[in-house]
C-alpha cells in the first residue's frame, strides 16, 4: 500500500472517531433537555415507567392544557410567572450590563489608585456561594420591605451579575486598541462620542455575550428566588416549578411543560445573539 | 495652514521626565521630520502636539493659538498612526468620511471629499470593504486618506511606514512627498529611519533621550553634524570616528598615524586637547580608486580585513587607530582580505569633535 493511501485512511478513521466522540458529548449535554421536552408531552404513567420508555407512543398536549387551565385542575399562573421572570431578568441584565460597561471600561482604560485591589475585591464577591447569602439577604429584604417584590430580586441579580459583567467587558475593552479612540478624538469626537461611535461598536459582540450570560443567570436562578418571593406577584418561573409538587405527589409532566416554556425564551435569545458571538470582535482596523 | 511652535516643552510621567524642554519653530507648509533612536521621545512629542498627551510644562502653539489645554478635536490636526487605527466596524468609505460626519457636514460634501481622497490615494475600488479585508499597504493608504479628507492645519505622522515591506515603503515615501506638494500643509513626521528622514524632510530634527541634538536641512545635518551622535546617526554607513590628540599642530590618532588638522577647525583647538576625528567612507579612498581630492588630504596605509562589493563601488573594512573603519573604493577591483593599501583621506571633508563634550569643533 502506498503512503498516501495510508494517510488518507488514517484521516477517515480519525474523522469517524471525531464525529463519534462529538456525538457522545452532545448526547450527554442534550439528552436531559430532550427528555424534559419529551416528558412534557406524555402521560405520567409513561414518564414513571420502569424500565424507561424511550420511544413515546402516546403524545399529547395534556400537561400544557392543564397548566394553563383553572387553578383547581393543576393550573398554575404561568403567564404571571413568565412576566415576572421577564421583568426581573431583563431589568437586572440591562442594569448589570450598563454598570459592567462603565466598570469594565474604567478598569480597561484608566489608571487609578488601588485598581488591582478593587478589581480583586469585586471578583471575590463572586466566590461567595449565592445560597449562603440567602439568610442575610432575607433579613435585609424583610427589614426594607423588599420581600416578594420585583425590585428585591432585581437588586439581588444585579449584585450577582455585576462582578461578572465587569470582568468580561473589561477583557473585551482591553482588546480594543486605545489608538481607535484616539483616532476618533482627532477626527473630531469628544471622549463620549469616541466611546459610543467607535469603542462600543467594536466591543459590541463581547458586551452582547456578557448580556446573555447575565440574562441566563437571572432567568434560571432558583435558590435565592425561592427565599425572596412569596406570591404569584413576584414568583419567577423556576420557583413556579414548585407549584407542581404537593404533599405526596410530584406532577412531573406539568413540571416538564413549564420547564419547556422556560427554555424557549432562553433559546430564542441565544439564537438572536449568537450571530454576534460568532462574528466575534471584528478586527483588522489595526496592523497586529 | 499653520505654523507650529514648541517652547520649553516638557513631558513627565510621574517622576520620570522623558522630554526635556524642547524648542522648535515649524513654518507654514514645512515638512519637518523628527528622527532619533527608539525611546527618545519622538512619539511623545508628536502626541503632545496632537493633544493626546498632557503637556507637563512649556507651551505648544498651532497657528497663533496656544493649544496646551485644547482637546485634540479643537486643534484642527489629523494624525496617521503607526498601526493605522482604522475603525474596524466601518467600511473604507465610512472611515474616510467619519471626521466630516462628526462635523455634521452635508452628505453631498462628505461624498465629494471621500471620492476626492479615494482618487488621490487610488482607493476607489475598495470603498465598500472593511479594513479587515485590505492589505497592509491599502490600510496605510486609508489611514492617510482619513487624514487628508478634512484639510487640517497640520498633519501628524507617527512612523506610518514602519509596518510595510521595504519596497512598499519606498513607494509610499514618494507618495507622501507628492501628497505634501499636492495638499500643501504643515507636516510633522516621526520616524526612526534616517533614510526616510533625509528623503522627506524640509528640515530634520534629531532627538536623543528627550533632547533635540540638531535641527537643520537634510544637507546641513549630513555635512555639518553638531556632534558625534548626529554624525553617526545620519548617513549610511555611519561616520568613522577616531580618537586622537592635538600635538604640535597635528592630530595624533591614538596608536596610529598623524594627520593635519582640518582647515575649518584650526584655531579652535589647543595643544594636548583630546579630540575625535570623523570622516565618512566616501572621504577615505584607496589611491588610484578615489575621487579627485583637490583640497588638502592625508595619505594613510591600512590593511583591508573585508570587502563588500556593491557594484559601482566596493566597501572596504579595515582597522585604523584601533577602530574599525569603512572606506570606499571607486572603479573597484577585487581586494583580498589582508591586502595593504594606501588610502587618501580628504581633510576638507573631515570633522573634528571635542572628545569630552562630543560637540563639533568646526
Ligand atoms: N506611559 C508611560 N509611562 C512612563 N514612561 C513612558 C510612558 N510612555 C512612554 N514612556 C517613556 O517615554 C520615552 C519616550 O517614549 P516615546 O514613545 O516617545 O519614544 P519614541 O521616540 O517614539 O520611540 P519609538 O521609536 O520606539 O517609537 C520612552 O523611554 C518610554 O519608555
Ligand atoms: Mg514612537
Amino acid at each position: 500500500m502506498n503512503e498516501n493511501l495510508i494517510h488518507r485512511l488514517k484521516g477517515h478513521v480519525l474523522k469517524v472517531l471525531h464525529l463519534f466522540a462529538l456525538f457522545i458529548a452532545m448526547s450527554i449535554i442534550c439528552i436531559p433537555g430532550l427528555w424534559v421536552v419529551l416528558n412534557s408531552f406524555r402521560p405520567t404513567v409513561e414518564i414513571m415507567a420502569k424500565p424507561p420508555v424511550w420511544i413515546p407512543n402516546d403524545l399529547s398536549l395534556d400537561h400544557y392544557r392543564a397548566m394553563f387551565g383553572a387553578a383547581g385542575e393543576g393550573g398554575v399562573p404561568v403567564l404571571q410567572y413568565f412576566t415576572n421572570s421577564l421583568i426581573i431578568s431583563l431589568t437586572s441584565t440591562i442594569i448589570a450590563i450598563l454598570v459592567g460597561m462603565a466598570g469594565g471600561y474604567a478598569f480597561a482604560r484608566f489608571k487609578f489608585r488601588g485598581k488591582a485591589g478593587i478589581f480583586i475585591g469585586i471578583m471575590i464577591t463572586r466566590a461567595v456561594p449565592g445560597v449562603s447569602l440567602s439568610l442575610p439577604l432575607f433579613i435585609v429584604m424583610a427589614k426594607t420591605g423588599l420581600i416578594d417584590t420585583h425590585l428585591g430580586l432585581i437588586l439581588v441579580y444585579i449584585a450577582l451579575n455585576v462582578p461578572f459583567t465587569i470582568w468580561l467587558i473589561d477583557g473585551f475593552f482591553r482588546q480594543v486598541p486605545v489608538d481607535l479612540a484616539e483616532a476618533a478624538e482627532i477626527d473630531g469626537c469628544t471622549r463620549w462620542q469616541a466611546f459610543w461611535k467607535v469603542e462600543f461598536p467594536v466591543a459590541r459582540a463581547g458586551i452582547a455575550s456578557a448580556g446573555i450570560f447575565a440574562f441566563l443567570t437571572s432567568w434560571n436562578e432558583y435558590a435565592l428566588a425561592s427565599q425572596l418571593t412569596r406570591s404569584t406577584f413576584s414568583k419567577t418561573m423556576p420557583v413556579g416549578l414548585r407549584d407542581f409538587t404537593s404533599e405526596f405527589t410530584i406532577n412531573w409532566g406539568g413540571m416538564c411543560a413549564l420547564a419547556v416554556l422556560m427554555i424557549i425564551p432562553a433559546l430564542i435569545l441565544t439564537f438572536i445573539v449568537q450571530k454576534h458571538l460568532i462574528s466575534g470582535l471584528t478586527f483588522g482596523g489595526v496592523k497586529g | 495652514m499653520a505654523q507650529v511652535h514648541l517652547r520649553n516643552v516638557v513631558k513627565k510621567y510621574g517622576q520620570l521626565q522623558v522630554v526635556h524642554g524642547i524648542n522648535l519653530e515649524i513654518e507654514d507648509n514645512e515638512f519637518v521630520v523628527l528622527v532619533g533612536p527608539s525611546g527618545c521621545g519622538k512619539s511623545t512629542t508628536l502626541r503632545m502636539i496632537a493633544g493626546l498627551e498632557d503637556i507637563s510644562g512649556g507651551e505648544v502653539g498651532i497657528g497663533d493659538r496656544v493649544v496646551n489645554d485644547l482637546p485634540p478635536r479643537s486643534r484642527n490636526i489629523s494624525m496617521v498612526f503607526q498601526n493605522y487605527a482604522l475603525y474596524p466596524h466601518m467600511t473604507v468609505r465610512e472611515n474616510l468620511g467619519f471626521s466630516l460626519k462628526i462635523a455634521k457636514r452635508p452628505e453631498a460634501e462628505i461624498e465629494q471629499a471621500v471620492d476626492e481622497a479615494a482618487g488621490i490615494l487610488s482607493l476607489t475600488e475598495y470603498l465598500d470593504r472593511k479594513p479587515g479585508a485590505l492589505s497592509g499597504g491599502q490600510r496605510q493608504r486609508v489611514a492617510m486618506g482619513r487624514a487628508i479628507v478634512r484639510h487640517p492645519d497640520v498633519f501628524l505622522f507617527d512612523e506610518p511606514l514602519s509596518n510595510l515591506d521595504a519596497k512598499l515603503r519606498t513607494q509610499m515615501r514618494t507618495e507622501i512627498k507628492k501628497l505634501h506638494q499636492k495638499v500643501k500643509s504643515t507636516i510633522v513626521y516621526v520616524t526612526h529611519d534616517q533614510v526616510e528622514a533625509m528623503t522627506l524632510a524640509d528640515r530634520i530634527v534629531i532627538m536623543r533621550d528627550g533632547h533635540i541634538e540638531q535641527v537643520g536641512t537634510p544637507l546641513e545635518v549630513f555635512e555639518k553634524p553638531a556632534n558625534t551622535f548626529v554624525a553617526t546617526f545620519i548617513g549610511s554607513p555611519p561616520m568613522n570616528l577616531l580618537d586622537g590628540q592635538v600635538q604640535s599642530g597635528k592630530i595624533a590618532l591614538d596608536g596610529g598615524p598623524s594627520v593635519s588638522i582640518p582647515e575649518q577647525s584650526r584655531g579652535k583647538v589647543q595643544d594636548g586637547q583630546a579630540v575625535i576625528l570623523g570622516f565618512r567612507a566616501d572621504n577615505l579612498m584607496p589611491v588610484g580608486h578615489s575621487m579627485p581630492m583637490p583640497g588638502e588630504h592625508s595619505e594613510l596605509g591600512m590593511t583591508v580585513n573585508l570587502s563588500e562589493p556593491l557594484g559601482t563601488e566596493t566597501l572596504l573594512f579595515g582597522t585604523l587607530a584601533g577602530k574599525e573603519v569603512q572606506a570606499k573604493m571607486l572603479h573597484p577591483r577585487p581586494v583580498a582580505p589582508g591586502e595593504r593599501l594606501e588610502f587618501q583621506l580628504d581633510l576638507t571633508r573631515c570633522h573634528l569633535f571635542d572628545a569630552k563634550t562630543q560637540q563639533s569643533l568646526g
